[in-house]
């Protein structure tokens, strides 16, 4: 996993060896800088954000640089990643006028999914996603989307009402609403859409960190070693369901940004 | 080194701060897979599912195009077949009913005919009889008039001859030879 485990390894830190629990927090997810390039550190999250653009790229250039009308597998296999991304998430949302924002959205859930996975990737072994800048940074993007398409279709004061009046409400409960419509729909979707796939992320690979830990920690001769292989199950038994919540933390994410960039485009009402 | 003492150093960092120069590579490698798949990925698959989609609504209205010819070649067939038919019906019709014509004008042909012979045959006999009626009556009467001679000796031929005798004397057994026949039937 991360340094700690590296760190207990070399201690030969064991239940009986003299000393303590080495939990894993925080330090988890600070990394020491591979080389430093202008006061700039550059760090492995970094390395790996890196790598999963290049997979992203070198899977979708293999499959779709020279298609063929029978596709062969690879192809076969974009394709259905492709397809679903389009239609069970853009489409199904926005609707027809989704189909201009399919390519940023279909590029930005596969970044998404593989930075996630690079989780249980041995060697690699961490989210790039727990690390909260690459989430912003991303949020940001649908952030300024979403405003932007707001503003061009409805114009400012269209826009702002966009934003902040909800239909079909009486006019008294308004001076409650708008405000927290304002609030909500320009502050709290962003900070919410990064943290959301940060937080689970983040607390994914604390799971799995704490039990693969343990299990390594409580490995000596005695009734530990017991308590060490319960930890080991749960730590694949984690390994496993974090699969399922990477892809759906993606899915997620995508799935918002549709309904946002979907919110913005709605006729004005 | 101690863990502990790494961990109390390190709790200093936090977590929902974002790191700026990670944004930044974050972004940028989100621009790079952006823009490759956006500009000539996606839209090359894209060109290659809409020729698909064509391909097979393509082949589709090939076969509906094919099945609709079929269809108006059978209805066609069908209304020659249908008007064959009913050409051969009035055919056959056509021919009974110039047989029948054909049959009657030779019924009556060969009645007209039968007439004909019947007629002439009629005609023939009769011609016979008057001519062996004359025939008769001239050698009845010489034979008569031979036999009389002879009985009287002397030739009463031209005489019986000139005076009419005879012929007198055969009409009258003619006329006795009808009321007779009368009388009888």
């Amino acid at each position: 996993m991360g340094a700690d485990v590296t760190r207990v390894a070399e201690a030969g830190c064991h239940l009986n060896s003299g000393c303590g629990f080495p939990a894993p927090g925080l330090n988890e997810f600070d990394f020491k800088p591979m080389f430093t390039v202008g006061g700039v550190d550059f760090t492995k999250p970094m390395l790996l954000s890196v790598i999963c653009a290049l997979l992203v790229v070198g899977f979708f250039w293999a499959a779709f640089a020279k298609p063929k009308l029978l596709p062969g597998k690879l192809q076969l296999v974009g394709e259905i990643g492709y397809d679903f991304v389009k239609r069970s998430i853009v489409l199904e949302t926005i609707g027809k006028k989704g189909e201009k924002y399919v390519p940023m959205l279909v590029s930005m859930f596969f970044f998404v999914w593989i930075m996630n996975i690079m989780s249980i990737i041995p060697f690699a072994q961490f989210p790039v996603m727990s690390r909260i800048a690459f989430p912003v940074g991303l949020a940001a993007i649908v952030w300024i989307t979403y405003m932007t398409l707001t503003f061009k279709k409805h114009g400012f004061v269209g826009g702002l009402k966009n934003l902040c009046w909800p239909s079909g409400i009486p006019g008294w409960v308004m001076f409650i609403l708008v405000p927290i419509e304002f609030f909500s729909n320009i502050f709290v979707r962003p900070f919410t859409l990064a943290v959301r796939a940060f937080a689970n992320m983040f607390a994914g690979h604390l799971l799995i960190v704490v039990f693969s830990v343990a299990s390594w920690y409580l490995l000596s001769p005695s009734i530990g070693a017991l308590y060490g292989s319960v930890s080991f199950v749960v730590a694949v038994a984690l390994t496993a369901f974090e699969l399922l919540v990477q892809f759906l933390q993606a899915y997620i994410f995508v799935m918002l940004a549709s309904s946002y960039i979907a919110g913005a485009l709605e006729e004005a009402h | 080194m101690n863990p502990v003492v790494a961990l109390a150093a390190e709790a200093q960092m936090n977590p929902l701060l974002p790191a700026w120069p990670e944004v930044i590579i974050g972004l940028l490698c989100f621009f790079i897979v952006f823009g490759i798949l956006g500009k000539k990925l996606l839209p090359s698959i894209e060109k290659v599912l809409s020729e698909r989609r064509d391909a097979i609504e393509g082949g589709m209205e090939r076969a509906e195009t094919a099945q609709a010819e079929a269809q108006a070649l059978l209805e066609q067939y069908r209304a020659e077949l249908a008007e064959a038919r009913h050409e051969a019906a009035r055919i056959t019709e056509h021919a009974r009913e110039q047989g029948a014509a054909l049959i009657g004008e030779m019924r009556e042909e060969g009645q007209r005919q039968r007439e004909a012979i019947v007629t002439a045959g009629h005609a023939q006999i009769e011609a016979d009889k008057k001519q062996a009626t004359a025939a008769l009556r001239q050698d009845v009467g010489s034979l008569a008039s031979q036999l009389a001679s002879r009985i009287v000796g002397e030739s009463l031929e031209d005489h019986a001859r000139q005076s009419g005798v005879i012929d007198r004397f055969l009409d009258d057994l003619e006329a006795k030879a009808a009321v007779a026949q009368g009388a009888s039937k």
